[in-house]
């Protein structure tokens, strides 16, 4: 399978992806890694007109202490979230889900930045932003900076609030030194996505983000309000998927998909309670 | 447009097309067929590759993202008529049946024995999760990474 034809450039700067982003208008994008965009545009379901290749910008590849969280620079790849001493410390959440993603080979190409703003909700990374609370650096034409929620960021289905022309340059990561954390993932396949996925942090209060439970990933806000009000994990988790609509594939229904998050978000606060420091 | 980089120890500068994927670029212009396309989907691992030393599935990377790459196949590992030690270790284990996804799984371990030069039976078959191989021979493979292992040599080099 051979992708449609593009013009393709390769930035040094951010300021200079910038401008060759602007300049290519709504049909460019932007190539980190290339493992979520390169095999849509393998089947034909993406066709941008240029690519800006922003995957060797190393002034994006990093993890620094900021205090009371961490700044993970948008083209840190999985691997090396995976392997951070500080992440591991840090968000062991965050360490292990980059862990999960795909296999090796996809791990030593595919950036966190580059799943984040790709908005797959069948993807693990977007969840456990979710449930660690991470804020998002984006930075526009001209150089104006914002910073976005994880929860207000995914929009829709593979839409974020990323306009057209911006560039997401960093990952916010509250520190969650000693929390509880889980990471339920269930697949048939070790490389496979997750029919279902719970991310959880349990710390004081508790985050949970789910994987492939709607058109976008989401927070299990039910069961965060539950807790918070006195629920059991058990009572809790009952409500997982309330008021979610998972989507129907050769994998799983609709029904099946409610019921996994229900006992995945379960099994999830155990062992987040059961890790707690 | 034009691209450089480093294939088996040798510098090659071509020009390509944006769209022509590194596996097509290693098996039709740089005429080494000895890396596989299985899939096509990044799922079965047959097109395995080393850039700048870790595995990398060359069906998901464009020629262009490899510019200034040094890229290693199957073709790169052997030194003249001696075999790389996972190489032998495959061929001592029988670590293969048909043989298509072989490349791909030798460069996965080479790239996995960096990583991890000690591994666990588990590490080994996890740090597989991203080569498939549908004569379902994953006992013997497994066996060969292992015994690559151990060998003295340079089974991670």
């Amino acid at each position: 399978m051979i992708p449609a034809p593009f013009e393709y450039c390769r930035p040094t700067s951010v300021e200079e992806a910038l401008g060759m982003l602007g300049e290519g208008g709504e049909d460019a994008k932007l190539l980190a890694g290339g493992h979520s965009l390169l095999p849509l545009m393998k089947l034909r379901l993406a066709a941008p007109s240029l690519l800006v290749d922003i995957g060797r910008l190393r002034e994006l590849s990093y993890v620094r202490d900021a205090g009371d969280a961490l700044r993970i620079g948008a083209l840190t790849r999985h691997r090396d979230v995976e392997t951070d001493p500080l992440v591991a410390e840090h968000a062991p959440l965050l360490a292990h889900v980059a862990g999960q993603v795909g296999d090796p080979q996809v791990r030593h190409r595919g950036t966190i930045g580059g799943s984040i703003a790709h908005g797959d909700p069948a993807s693990d990374l977007p969840a456990a932003a979710l449930a660690l609370g991470a804020t998002f650096e984006v930075v526009g034409p001209g150089g104006s900076k914002r910073s976005i929620a994880a929860g207000d960021f995914f929009q829709g289905f593979l839409e974020t609030s990323l306009a057209p022309g911006e560039i997401l340059t960093e990952i916010v990561v509250p520190k969650a030194t000693g929390a509880g954390w889980s990471f339920q993932k269930f697949n048939r396949r070790a490389q496979d996505w997750a029919i279902v996925g719970v991310a959880a942090v349990r710390n004081g209060s508790t985050g949970i983000g789910l994987v492939n439970m709607g058109s976008v990933p989401l927070r299990a806000t039910a069961v965060e309000e539950a807790l918070a009000g006195g629920a059991s994990v058990e009572e809790a988790a009952a409500h997982a998927a309330d008021g979610l609509a998972p989507p129907a594939d050769l994998n799983a229904s609709p029904e099946y998909r409610a019921h996994l998050a229900r006992v995945l978000v379960r099994r999830a606060l155990e062992e987040a309670s059961s890790r707690h420091g | 447009m034009e691209v450089s980089m480093t294939v088996n120890g040798s510098p090659r500068t071509d020009s390509v097309e944006p769209r022509l994927l590194l596996v097509h670029y290693l098996r039709e212009v740089a005429g080494l067929t000895g890396t596989n396309i299985g899939c096509d989907t990044s799922s079965c691992g047959a097109c395995t590759v080393l850039v700048d030393g870790e595995s990398v599935k060359s069906c998901t990377m464009l020629a262009l993202q490899a510019d200034g790459a040094e890229i290693t196949t199957i073709e790169g590992l052997a030194d003249g008529d001696e075999l790389h030690p996972m190489q032998e270790a495959f061929r001592e284990h029988h670590g293969l049946q048909c043989g298509y996804c072989t490349p791909g799984m030798v460069m996965a371990a080479v790239s996995l024995l960096k990583e991890i030069p000690d591994p666990t039976e588990a590490q080994v078959r996890e740090g597989l999760e991203g080569n498939l191989c549908r004569c379902t021979g994953y006992h013997n493979i497994v066996q060969a990474i292992l015994a690559a292992a151990k060998a003295p040599a340079r089974a991670a080099s």
